[in-house]
């Protein structure tokens, strides 16, 4: 750690475009300093010529080019897919961090497993006040269908990617929970295999946790959610098809799991049964790892316009002979104005207090909160509650006039349909953009898994706002990933 | 194995074996044309149509670029060579689980070779340099298809795809090289015809072959024989059949005998047909007619396993 000695990277060519201030650096400490974890990926780096550098980069695109990795741009004929934006330089989490963000998820899953759990039953936590009825009621990702349906183990939230933040402190904090139908987790797994190939020395002497038991965990978790009586249960993989920009990810966690990745029409439902169409004829379906839209899942209880589901499924699940994970309904504990309410959640249910903090959200429902936002739209950023993926979304001080007048009118008019909360100035790293090293906005999303117990795999996927000061990092707003190390001790 | 998946199974190679039947028949006339009358390559290229089933879009127009510009590249014409591999590889993304991570990269690779060498003009590219590789792209992929992936259900399905495709394109040829130059076959050759059936040879990739169980004595009769009816030749109809025959017994098991009946039959009957066939009486029946008939019987064979084994309805499935 020591053999940089006293020359401090930052005086390298590598870094003539760097920049610190009062965010977070992940590399470096405000002092210009390299933390301690990152001398030996930077001594590395460092120690690379351009060409080497070039070189790698190349193999790792072209590595993720022919295995397919790619996500579908939509309206575009021939080139619908591209490679996932990717950088070379890992991010790590430490030890400590890890243990710290590891409790922090397992208390709040389970709270809002306990949430749901109560809202689609007794609604206890709604007789005592805690979370407001109306706000609950009023949420477009709230299904009736639910009420008083049980579901296996009491399991809502099978599989979450929760996105964390760093603050300017190094406070990491929870911005977004998702729980329906996350995705992201195969570019952490693939990226990970690219990077093992593309830096093995490098990754030996940083002591990686392993993560590659993930899609064991997964098909163990979504096992142990099967109907009783089912001792060797059927998983399936439901997909809305290869047009879904995420086909990739379920194509390929279907083969890690070696189980079946099915679309609707391969599957048939006879007297609350499911099935799958095979060349031997019907096969009994018991878990399905459904990757579509609830809204999309079965035309006879959802949308009847949907092609993509399967007519009866709902009332298969309902009579308890299949298992559909994530259940149905969970979108109304992520919607973004409940959110200001888990830290209540996770008091009333729990009786602790959070471990990893929200970010202060306002509410616009109420008139003292909407009044300083709608004084405040240059400062804040307003997301649309029900959105997600970068969409809907103001980011007050990157705006103009005209769009902030356009928010104000809409919450005017529709209060309830947004959230405001103040411009995060959240963490960096260091990329490579061209031939140097330049700090980016990132932010991590680990993936939860909740069955018989919670499992979280040490990794994540780091998104990065590859487009210089952006803090938008979703890969349909120009966003790309990092390769997420956790250390052992 | 999902319905669904096996018939894209099927396709994928079907298609692929059509890609690489497509341009070996360009690349061969290509050079065949080189030292030829403009006359003769007017009806070669005819010939070169109806041998790939007079697509209904292809017209002769005397340009010869042209026509092989519209068979190779054009991406708006389902039956071209781009299109096929196209849709080889919309297969196999349909399927990305079920077949290896080799396979999948050989195929994507393939794909993203072809769609880039396309300039728009087929003689700024080096016609035969790209139908080459799009024949050694099909192989490679047979290979890696053979040694990375199981040998299963769905390694079956991929066989039935591509030994009826094979099959049929075979016949097809056949057919319009007999219907042309059979009206003397004991006659002596013409150094022109002669050409022809060493082409039609080649383009089966069976020439080499055919010369080292004749000899180089190019004789209708004996190709007839080499391509229809020989056990060991891989392009002959009689070996795809063969293979065709193992991979739907194999597909059946004990088990799905009975449900398969009407399918073995079929397919029964005309493995014994090839394998007990002679040329001597098929000329007597007639080759055109023969040819044709056997033709028919790949169709109900490709009929018969999709109501089997993919569009069965849900009723009969539930009743069984």
């Amino acid at each position: 750690m020591t053999s940089i000695g006293s020359l401090n990277p930052l005086d390298s060519p590598a870094f003539a475009n760097y920049f610190l201030d009062a965010a977070y650096d992940e590399m470096f400490s405000s002092g210009g300093a390299v933390r301690p974890p990152y001398a030996p990926l930077i001594e590395n780096f460092l120690a690379m010529s351009q060409d080497e550098l070039k070189r790698r980069k190349h193999s790792a695109d072209v590595s993720f080019l022919n295995q397919g990795i790619t996500f579908t741009v939509y309206g575009r004929n021939e080139g619908t897919e591209r490679i996932f934006p990717h950088d070379l330089l890992p991010r790590l989490i430490t030890h400590s961090e890890w243990l710290h963000i590891e409790k922090g998820l397992t208390q709040r899953i389970t709270a809002l497993n306990l949430f749901l759990r109560d809202i689609y039953h007794e609604g206890r936590i709604l007789a005592d006040g805690i979370v407001p009825r109306e706000l609950v009621f009023s949420c477009k990702h709230f299904r009736r269908q639910m009420r008083g349906l049980q579901v296996p183990r009491n399991v809502y939230i099978a599989v979450v990617g929760t996105d964390l933040i760093r603050l300017q402190t190094g406070e990491f904090v929870v911005l977004e929970d998702n729980l329906r139908v996350p995705s992201g987790v195969s570019y952490m797994l693939t990226s990970r295999m690219v990077m093992k190939r593309i830096f093995p020395q490098l990754f030996r002497r940083c002591h990686v946790r392993s993560i590659e038991h993930y899609s064991q965990s997964l098909l163990s978790t979504l096992r142990s959610l099967a109907p009783e009586g089912r001792p060797e249960p059927t998983v399936v993989v439901l997909t809305p098809g290869v047009f879904n920009s995420a086909y990739f990810e379920h194509a390929y966690l279907a083969r890690q799991m070696g189980i079946e990745l099915v679309e609707g029409r391969d599957l048939v439902t006879h007297d609350n049964i499911v099935y799958m169409r095979t060349t031997n004829g019907l096969r009994r379906v018991d878990v399905i790892y459904r990757r579509i839209d609830d809204d999309f899942v079965d035309p006879l209880a959802f949308r009847s316009e949907s092609t993509l589901g399967v007519p009866g499924l709902f009332n298969a699940y309902r009579a308890g002979n299949v298992t559909l994970s994530n259940a149905l309904g969970n979108g109304v504990a992520d919607d973004k104005a409940l959110y200001a309410y888990v830290p209540q959640i996770i008091k009333y249910y729990l009786g602790e207090d959070p471990v990893l903090n929200n970010v202060e959200t306002y509410l616009l429902t109420d008139r003292a909160q909407r009044q300083h936002v709608l004084a405040n739209l240059d400062k804040l950023v307003v997301k649309a509650v029900g959105e997600s993926g970068g969409y809907g979304m103001l980011i007050g001080p990157h705006s103009s006039a005209e769009q902030r007048e356009d928010f104000a009118r809409q919450i005017e008019a529709d209060p309830r349909n947004f959230i405001a909360q103040p411009t995060l100035n959240f963490s960096r790293a260091p990329c490579l953009i061209d031939e140097h090293l330049e700090p980016r906005h990132v932010d991590l999303r680990p993936y939860v898994l909740f069955g018989d117990k919670v499992t979280i795999v040490p990794g994540g996927l780091t998104r990065v706002a590859l487009r210089k000061g952006s803090l938008v990092v979703n890969s349909s707003q120009g966003g790309g990933s990092k390769d997420t190390w956790v250390l052992n001790e | 194995m999902l319905s669904r998946v096996a018939d894209s199974l099927y396709w994928m190679t079907r298609y692929l074996e059509r890609a690489e039947h497509t341009a070996r028949l360009i690349d061969v006339n290509l050079t065949l044309m080189l030292d030829e009358s403009p006359l003769s390559a007017d009806r070669r290229w005819q010939r070169v149509l109806m041998g790939l089933g007079n697509p209904p879009d292809f017209v002769w127009n005397g340009d010869a670029d042209a026509l092989a510009n519209l068979i190779t590249f054009d991406a708006s014409n389902p039956c071209s060579i781009r299109s096929c591999i196209m849709l080889a590889r919309e297969n196999a993304r349909q399927v990305r689980e079920q077949i290896s991570s080799e396979q999948w990269q050989q195929l994507n690779r393939l794909y993203h070779e072809v769609t880039r060498s396309y300039s728009g003009n087929m003689t700024d590219t080096q016609p035969s340099e790209f139908l080459q590789a799009v024949i050694t792209g099909s192989h490679l992929f047979q290979g890696v298809t053979d040694s990375t992936m199981n040998h299963g259900e769905g390694w079956r399905f991929i066989q039935l795809g591509m030994y009826l495709e094979r099959a049929s394109a075979t016949l097809v040829l056949l057919s319009v090289y007999t219907q042309e130059f059979w009206s003397q076959p004991d006659g002596n050759m013409e150094g022109n015809e002669y050409l022809e059936w060493i082409g039609l040879l080649r383009s089966c990739t069976a020439f080499e072959a055919y010369r080292k169980v004749y000899t180089n004595d190019v004789n209708p009769e004996r190709i007839l024989e080499f391509l229809l009816l020989n056990e060991e030749n891989p392009h002959a109809v009689r070996h795809a059949i063969d293979c065709v025959q193992a991979a739907l017994e194999a597909i059946q098991g004990e088990a799905g005998k009975r449900r398969a009946a009407p399918l073995r039959r079929i397919a029964g009957r005309l493995q014994a047909a090839l394998q007990f066939g002679q040329v001597p009486e098929i000329i007597e029946q007639g080759v055109g007619t023969y040819l044709k008939d056997i033709l028919r019987q790949c169709e109900e064979i490709h009929t018969n396993i999709y109501q089997i084994y993919i569009h069965y309805s849900i009723e009969t499935a539930l009743a069984g």
